[in-house]
């Protein structure tokens, strides 16, 4: 595979530099290619960090020159290709490097998605700019991030408006409840088989349909949004642990019985525990819920601060640049969000087999 | 011999499950007595209401006609009371406890205090021959040890009873032969009563003094036989001829007990 990959950005150096695009960088990436494709069998991890490092410092170069007039031609766009095949070669070869070293194992599952991230950057990066998208359709990210260091303030007290309070307090007190309750009607069939299906019908309701009722009944600032996340994370808790709370054996139950054990006894020391993997499968499920919940839900009337405010009102100012900033703080936010319970889940659940490997 | 020596009294037992296609009758007309020290098997072919009986005298079943006490109590006054050790067929240890902490399971819900709980742990886990293996996840040791690990369980109430409902079933050959033959020294140190389900008839003719064989629809016992072996066994008493002769004994039982060929 790294051979064709090779092949093909020693053949799109040559077009490059043959169709006028910049020659330094396509004979430095040529040289490279070529070395890389001879001495492979030598070490894939010297040859890994040779390309890997021409790819990047190609589209280094190439970045630079996309603003120059009539630098963005035929062979440019080869130069690109080739620099992309290089990294790309670089990874493969990464990859196939077979170690027992845990550590080195590790890294590699940083590295790898980093570089795989980062090359994304660098192609949307080039297509805006060197195909002049305007910036309301795409900005580049090279924009974005400018946006996003000027801004800091807003977007730190938009955060604290809608992560802080909104997101985090809602999912805490939807959460909360939802597992108080589920616990609760535990002992009565009746309020299960009554609470249950309106819990599917209450989870089937549009948010848009909600959000500006909550803001009428808690007022614009935060609360509102907050009362959104409560009403769309109460139900997935209820639901997952109503069930969790089910899901240990009969003969579990039978040996709880047989030493004679009080219900808050079977419940802490069995059902509970039991219903750890449901519970951590719901919280999973209400963070990105949370998160939606906050920002659709400023949409219908806010203070002049919140992430859903800040993008409702730059998109309709076309300062798309700013809405994504918006859109990144709400990703590293929700995926920062998701992996602190998703390790939380690891840690509490260790016996479990999905966990335990 | 007196009340007193007798830990388990049944008269006239019966219990109907209602099911959808009618009831089911799950055991008829049981009569039996258990007595302090005894090695007491059930044995018969599947559906002949063995775990059922050993289940209605740990109270998770309940009959619905005659009499039954266990230490001169209702199986419930003696299951409040933990009057027993019970061990299923499956280990069911809990995943997220170590071993040390599935055996003292039963005595934090019995309310003990840390140091109480401590000796006995390392106590029972000594006598199945697990020390060492308390800081141990269940899913770290093999299918024996689990077992084992179960039976310390139910031994750390320290119940004067044990009841135990086919405990090796699942387990292979070897190691079964093993824990029987552990299980026998268990018996003989402790010195407690065993009631012990299983469906082979060389396990309950090893291990009993007394065997029950039963046989199904309805699930009644069929014969009740002594066994004149001595209480001292090895594995190699299995080879004499007292024991083939019992085991055929059994066997017949088992045979005479069935009203149509179904089971060789």
């Amino acid at each position: 595979m790294e051979r064709i990959l090779f092949t093909g950005a020693s053949v799109f150096s040559v077009l490059g530099v043959l169709l006028q695009g910049p020659w330094q960088t396509g004979i430095a990436m040529l040289a490279v290619a070529l070395i890389a494709f001879l001495q492979l069998k030598r070490s894939r991890l010297l040859a890994a960090i040779a390309t890997g490092g021409m790819a990047l410092v190609a589209a280094n170069s190439l970045i630079g020159l996309v603003d120059e007039a009539g630098a963005v031609n035929a062979g440019f766009w080869c130069l690109v290709v080739a620099a992309w095949l290089l990294a790309w070669g670089s990874v493969e070869q990464l990859s196939a490097i077979r170690t027992l070293s845990k550590i080195y194992r590790t890294v590699l599952g940083v590295v790898i998605p980093v570089l795989f991230g980062l090359w994304l950057l660098i192609l949307w990066e080039l297509l805006t700019r060197g195909l002049d998208v305007p910036q309301v359709l795409l900005p580049a990210p090279s924009q974005i991030s400018e946006r996003f260091m000027s801004s800091g303030s807003i977007l730190w007290a938009d955060f604290k408006q809608t992560f802080l309070r909104a997101v985090l307090i809602g999912y805490a007190i939807g959460c909360g409840a939802g597992f108080v309750v589920a616990v609760l009607i535990d002992r009565s069939p009746f309020l299960q088989r009554g609470l249950l299906p309106i819990g599917n019908l209450v989870s089937a309701l549009p948010i848009v349909g909600v959000a500006p009722i909550m803001v009428m009944w808690f007022g614009f600032d935060w609360p509102s949004k907050a009362a959104v996340v409560i009403i769309m994370t109460f139900f997935p808790m209820l639901v997952n642990t109503v069930s969790g709370l089910s899901a240990a054996q009969p003969m579990q139950h039978d040996l709880m019985k047989t030493y004679a054990a009080s219900y808050w006894q079977s419940l802490f020391k069995l059902r509970i525990p039991e219903a750890l993997p449901f519970i951590f499968n719901a919280l999973k499920i209400n963070s990105t819920l949370a998160m939606i919940g906050a920002i659709v839900a400023e949409f219908f009337g806010t203070p002049t601060v919140g992430m859903g405010f800040r993008i409702s009102t730059e998109v309709g100012r076309m300062n798309v640049d700013m809405v994504w900033a918006e859109i990144a703080v709400a990703a590293l936010a929700g995926s920062l969000f998701y992996g602190l319970i998703a390790l939380l889940e690891r840690i509490f659940t260790f016996w479990h087999p999905s966990v335990r490997s | 011999m007196n009340d007193a020596s007798k830990v388990i009294e049944v008269n006239g037992l019966s219990l109907t499950f209602p099911t959808s296609d009618g009831d089911v009758q799950a055991l008829q007309d049981i009569d039996l007595t258990i007595n302090r020290g005894d090695f007491v098997s059930f044995i018969g072919p599947s559906g002949c209401g063995k775990t059922t009986l050993l289940r209605v005298i740990a109270d998770l079943e309940q009959a619905t006609a005659g009499s039954i006490e266990v230490n001169g109590m209702t199986p419930e006054e003696a299951r409040l009371a933990r009057a027993y050790g019970y061990v299923f067929q499956a280990a069911s240890l809990y995943p997220w406890r170590t071993i040390a902490s599935n055996v003292a399971l039963p005595l934090e819900i019995m309310g003990l205090k840390g140091e109480e709980i401590r000796s006995r742990v390392e106590r029972n886990l000594a006598l199945v021959d697990l020390a060492g293996f308390g800081k141990k996840y269940p899913w770290q040791l093999s299918g024996g040890m689990q077992q084992r690990a179960s039976i310390a369980r139910a031994l750390a109430v320290e119940p004067d009873l044990l009841l135990m409902d086919e405990p090796f079933g699942a387990l292979d050959e070897i190691v079964r032969d093993h824990l029987n033959e552990q299980l026998l020294k268990l018996w003989a140190k402790t010195n407690k009563t065993v009631v012990f389900v299983t469906h082979s008839i060389p396990e309950a003719v090893f291990l009993s003094n007394r065997i029950v064989v039963m046989s199904p629809r309805p699930g009644r016992i069929h014969e009740v036989i002594e066994s004149d072996l001595p209480p001292e066994r090895d594995l190699s008493i299995r080879e004499t001829q007292s024991f083939l002769h019992l085991a055929n004994r059994v066997r017949d039982g088992l045979r005479a007990g069935h009203s149509y060929d179904e089971v060789s």
